[in-house]
């Protein structure tokens, strides 16, 4: 048995995206700058797509689309190109939370020792941002608040809308990394708030190395990638157009089934979560009710999580862990412990994570395994002898 | 990161896991902020460490290396385990990857912990024989207040 649930991390390439991308790598090679057929063939899908997308995520105008190179190209554009805007009208404060990705978190840091100052706020047990926390923290003197949507170990899908409106009311600009909530729960930029977004297409049976910045109109972002006139001469570099058609074809496939998936999601998470609650000393981790459908995130105490996932991956479980061991530091996850998870346990946890392509089946093999090796696991560790009778 | 194949069989399949209930002596290293708890038992008769076992919470490499360690002092004399070094627990595992020395270190330590129980039950200063056990050698300066 073969079980992929680490869609978090990536998707496998739908064969009809593949289908959609495979002429733009073929005949139709033409650079979209270019004037003769198969330029102008490649141009016209490059802004049928950016129209798609447009559409998909609400936004008014398929102008404020602008495709990137993927998530982190997208949130270091959000992020530099807006707080270098805005910094010689001394603006110099930025606003974020802790449990950000990476591609978010690492610009804010570099931004401080560019003389940033950076508010990170604390995420709640229940691995949510409160809105009435990121109102306090604006002051005179904030250029942008940056909240991810839904976060990408726990899953936790955050009051966006809430936030949106309290940055709008202040006149704050609010970028949100989206890039494991789009088609995953209902995004509208408009409704939301939204003046900058993040996603990538590779979350959703799309093509790694695409992704798109949602930039809404009238929001002045320095450049990033400087050079030819692509991208309305806001990011340069000659067109992905195999990967820009791949992007918006998986995102039309996607959200189309949304709704029917999510329900099927959501009952197969319950149940994983209902019996894996059942192992003595386990916890999921971040709230329940605002969670992405495929997310499930639990630490099992007394184990360590490396451990578990390549326990699961002899028995063709492919998965992932906020395990210090799995990211090839020594630390623990940032996100678990901006839960206020201690150390020990957030050594132990284990995200899978789900996605069109997994069955019920998936789960009652999950169901079966995880115990078992969450016992033999325990019936050598020290740590557990010390806790289980706690 | 991969693990060489070595690593994989010794983790999948253990040796000498478990515990000795009439041991001579126990030690145990690490700290479970960092992910990584090992503990040894030894038997010892006469000079020689005749039986050993390993309960070790930690990642893959962690187990691989109490195992490998088990393997390496069962039947040689405490002399022998003595000099056993963290670098030769590795190479006999093919290697690891340079983010998990510490867990090689750990299970030299853990050996030499459980021999330095051994010489304290026999009223022995284990110091000068065993040298100082260093708990928690890796500094993984994560800059979290548990560990700072
Ligand atoms: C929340 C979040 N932001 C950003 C990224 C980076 O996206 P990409 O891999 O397309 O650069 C990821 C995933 O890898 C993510 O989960
Ligand atoms: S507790 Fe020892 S380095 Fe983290
Ligand atoms: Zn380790
Ligand atoms: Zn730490």
């Amino acid at each position: 048995m073969q079980i992929y649930a680490d869609n978090a991390a990536t998707t496998a390439l739908s064969p009809k995206v593949l289908e959609a991308m495979t002429p733009y790598l073929t005949e139709i090679y033409g650079n979209p700058s270019s004037l003769y057929r198969i330029g102008a063939t490649a141009k016209d899908a490059v802004e049928e797509a950016r129209q798609t997308v447009a559409n998909l995520i609400g936004a008014k105008n398929a102008n404020e689309i602008y495709f990137t190179s993927g998530g982190s190209e997208a949130d270091n554009w959000a992020i530099k190109g807006v707080c270098k805007m805005l910094k010689d009208k001394g603006k110099n404060h930025i606003i974020t939370s802790k449990f950000e990705h990476h591609a978010v978190l690492h610009v804010c840091e570099k931004l401080a020792k560019e003389g940033f100052e950076v508010t990170y706020l604390d995420v709640y047990d229940d691995g949510l941002v409160r809105a009435e926390d990121v109102k306090n923290a604006i002051r005179d003197n904030t250029a942008l608040v940056t909240i991810m949507y839904a976060n990408n170990e726990i899953g936790t899908i955050q009051p966006i809308a809430e936030i949106g409106k309290i940055c709008r009311e202040a006149g704050v600009l609010f970028h949100t990394d989206a890039v494991q909530a789009v088609c995953n729960t209902p995004i509208n930029v408009e409704e939301e708030c939204i003046d900058l977004l993040s996603l990538t297409a590779h979350k959703f049976h799309g093509p790694k190395g695409i992704g798109a910045l949602y930039i809404r109109r009238g929001v002045r972002v320095e450049t990033l990638i400087d050079g030819g006139a692509q991208e309305r001469s806001r990011r340069a570099g000659t067109e992905n157009v195999a990967g820009i058609v791949g992007l918006a074809k998986a995102m039309e496939l996607s959200i189309s089934t949304m709704q029917e998936r999510n329900q099927r999601l959501t009952k197969m998470r319950d149940r994983l979560i209902d019996g894996l609650l059942n192992i003595e000393k386990s916890r999921l981790n971040g709230s329940h009710d605002h969670r992405l459908p495929g997310n499930v995130n639990m630490c099992f105490e007394g184990i360590e999580g490396e451990s578990l996932l390549l326990s699961l991956d002899l028995k063709g479980v492919s998965a992932s862990s906020g395990s210090a061991c799995t990211s090839g530091s020594l630390d623990p996850s940032h996100v678990l412990l901006s839960l206020g998870l201690p150390h020990e346990i957030a050594h132990g946890s284990l995200r899978l994570s789900f996605s069109d392509d997994n069955t019920e089946e998936d789960i009652d093999y999950i169901l079966k395994i995880v115990p078992e090796i969450v016992a033999y696991l325990r019936s050598f560790s020290p740590l557990w002898d010390k806790i289980k009778n706690d | 990161m991969a693990y060489s194949e070595k690593v994989m069989d010794h983790f999948a399949n253990p040796r000498n896991v478990g515990e000795i209930p009439d041991a001579d002596g126990v030690g145990e290293v690490g700290n479970s902020k960092c992910g990584d708890i090992m503990r040894m038992y030894i038997k010892v008769e006469g000079n020689v460490i005749t039986d050993c076992k390993f309960k070790t919470f930690g990642c893959g490499a962690a187990i691989a290396t109490s195992s490998m360690a088990t393997e390496l002092i069962k039947g040689k004399t405490i002399d022998e385990a003595l000099q056993l070094t963290n670098k030769a627990v590795m190479e006999a595992l093919d290697g690891l990857p340079p983010v998990k020395v510490h867990c090689s270190v750990l299970a030299e330590q853990a050996i030499k912990a459980a021999l330095s129980d051994y010489y304290t039950r026999l009223g022995i200063d284990p110091t000068p024989i065993v040298g100082v056990i260093k708990e928690c050698d890796h500094d993984h300066g994560c800059g979290c207040d548990s560990c700072n």
